[in-house]
């Protein structure tokens, strides 16, 4: 493949032929996809689509067995050099993880450690900052998703809800260039979804470039600037939100919208 | 939509209980067992209690006592250090580390202790000396006679802990397989390297698993130094069994043993319990009002 491209025209994502499978199931059959800089691409589409698949591999939690994946201009897990591919070391690989937030659809807080701790757990750990500014900075992003009045329970002790935007909290600490939520709303109950997909509206107007897998609509309508539909592991259809949920061209969206809306 | 009425008056519950014949008759069963028991035990001269309560505080059951403690605390530290490196390679990547780990497992579980422990104790007849140099009949640095540093403590030492880090592998293991594969994701798309996957969040995770079959392993450690009396180890069983070898008080020594050990499990219980409560910070929690609002944090993820 070709090296990087000037940063002016590269997009945050560049996904190219990606291939993957579990024994003998191939679930992503060759992905194309682009997310330019500071924008919002929903993935929808039914379960064992490869959607998930996809967001995972985007950040190394999985390995594509074929093609490229680019972010921020990075190949991701390998270097090129004199025409082969060398696989990065793990410290290598956990650098360009940590540039990538990953928002998960069951939170996976860390239950021993409180709100805010979760919060600081990867500046300290991972970038050795110093414990007080650490603090400094997870106090300002839970007051950001509106928990700092939560700051001191225990995962245990807060919503569903509450926990995944103390999850988002605790990608964004590590400054992300990119955020990945895999079915954010999908563990929680109706009343609390509203909360979560609030707190990811101010994130994507601030400008955050995010990859969304959801089944929420009415969000990759209002936030999307683009809209992914995958099915059997390829993509069927893309293209602008409400232009593609108004008016879908293939069978098996139109099938799957009147399942989900 | 109407409302409910507040209900005019208390209704309380004052019912009398069925009667239960059988239980009273279990009960007075098995307290008349016991009383009988404590009179023959209490009234039987060839006990010899007036003994017992002289050798209780002996010197030498003392001395005994406290070689049981160093032993049962020393095995154990040096097991659980084991156990964590052996599970840790056994869920490792690398196949010649995973190898090594299910031999060292399968070996040491698969012999009986009180072999290893004789087999310790004379390892002087297979490997005369011990040395420091460079390895396969390379020069040597410094140099032991196997004979002089093999004491009854130290092949005690030796054979308790290695056995039990084959144990506690185990239990390490099942720890941190408890602990769900997404905590590890999490903590890896932070970009943490395995080692801090490992150590800020595995196993302290792994610990609330790890901890109760830990403190079980103690309590069993503190009766189980007692095989080391075949190799003469100076813990309290050797101790008392020399004492009645002199006076031929057998059974009186025996329940003095007997007295110290039930107290050092009893504490050992006690602790047990205290560092547990330690452990289940953030899960207690689990357990009570909270709890409606999540779903169990054990099921798995749909895939």
């Amino acid at each position: 493949m070709s090296t990087p491209e000037a940063p002016a025209d590269r997009p945050m994502v560049r996904i190219r032929a990606a291939r993957k499978r579990f024994g003998p199931l191939e679930v992503l059959k060759g992905i194309d996809l682009d997310v330019p800089a500071g924008s919002v691409v929903c993935v929808v589409g039914p379960s064992g689509s490869g959607k998930s698949t996809l967001l995972r591999c985007v950040n190394r939690l999985e390995t594509i067995d074929s093609g490229r994946i680019w972010v921020n201009g990075e190949l991701m897990g390998y270097n090129e050099r004199g025409g082969r591919l060398h696989a990065l070391r793990p410290a290598e690989l956990s650098r360009q993880q940590r540039g990538i937030g990953m928002v998960f659809q069951r939170f996976h807080l860390f239950p021993h450690r409180t709100a805010i701790e979760n919060v600081m757990e990867g500046p300290v750990t991972v970038l050795r900052m110093p414990t007080a500014q650490a603090r400094r900075q997870a106090a300002e992003l839970l007051e950001r998703v509106g928990l700092a009045d939560r700051a001191h329970h225990y995962p245990a002790q807060l919503s569903g809800g509450q926990q995944q935007r103390v999850a988002i909290a605790r990608s964004l600490a590590m400054r992300p260039s990119l955020m990945l939520f895999d079915e954010p709303t999908s563990a929680l109950d109706p009343e609390l979804v509203q909360e979560v997909l609030a707190v990811m509206r101010d994130l994507a107007a601030s400008g955050m470039t995010m990859m969304v897998v959801t089944h929420e609509m009415s969000f990759a309508r209002e936030v999307g600037d683009q809209l992914v539909f995958m099915d059997d592991g390829v993509i069927v259809e893309r293209g602008d939100p409400r232009e593609v949920l108004a008016a879908p061209r293939h069978d098996r969206l139109r099938a799957f919208l009147g399942q989900v809306l | 939509m109407t409302q409910e009425k507040a209900p005019a008056a208390e209704l309380p519950i004052d019912a009398v209980r069925p009667a239960r014949p059988g239980r009273w008759l279990g009960a007075a069963a098995a307290l008349l067992f016991l009383v009988w028991l404590a009179y023959t035990v209490i009234v039987n001269e060839n006990l010899h209690w007036d003994v017992i309560v002289a050798y209780l505080a002996d010197g030498r059951i003392l001395g005994g006592l406290w070689v049981t403690i160093q032993l049962t605390v020393l095995s154990m530290a040096i097991g659980l250090a084991l156990g964590v490196l052996a599970a840790v390679m056994q869920l490792s990547d690398n196949p010649v580390l995973r190898g090594t780990s299910a031999l060292y497992t399968w070996f040491f579980r698969g012999t009986p202790l009180l072999v290893q422990l004789i087999f310790w104790f004379n390892i002087g007849l297979v490997f005369p000396t011990f040395a420091v140099g460079v390895p396969f009949g390379g020069p040597k640095l410094i140099e032991w006679q196997a004979n002089a540093i093999i004491t009854p403590f130290t092949a005690a030492l030796l054979g308790l802990a290695i056995n039990e880090g084959a144990y506690m592998a185990e239990i390490v293991r099942a720890g941190i397989r408890s602990v769900d594969p997404g905590q590890r994701e999490a903590a890896e798309s932070l970009g943490m390297s395995h080692r801090q996957v490992l150590r800020r969040v595995v196993l302290p995770q792994a610990m609330r698993v790890i901890i109760p079959p830990t403190g079980n392993q103690f309590i069993s450690m503190l009766k189980t130094t007692s095989m080391v009396s075949v190799i003469a180890g100076a813990e309290l069983l050797t101790v008392a069994q020399r004492i009645y070898l002199g006076n031929f008080e057998v059974i009186a020594m025996l329940v003095v043993a007997s007295i110290w050990y039930v107290v050092l499990t009893t504490i050992a219980s006690v602790g047990q319990h205290f560092v547990e409560k330690r452990f289940e910070r953030g899960h207690v929690r689990l357990s009570s009002r909270v709890r409606r609002n999540l779903r169990p944090l054990t099921s798995k993820e749909p895939s």
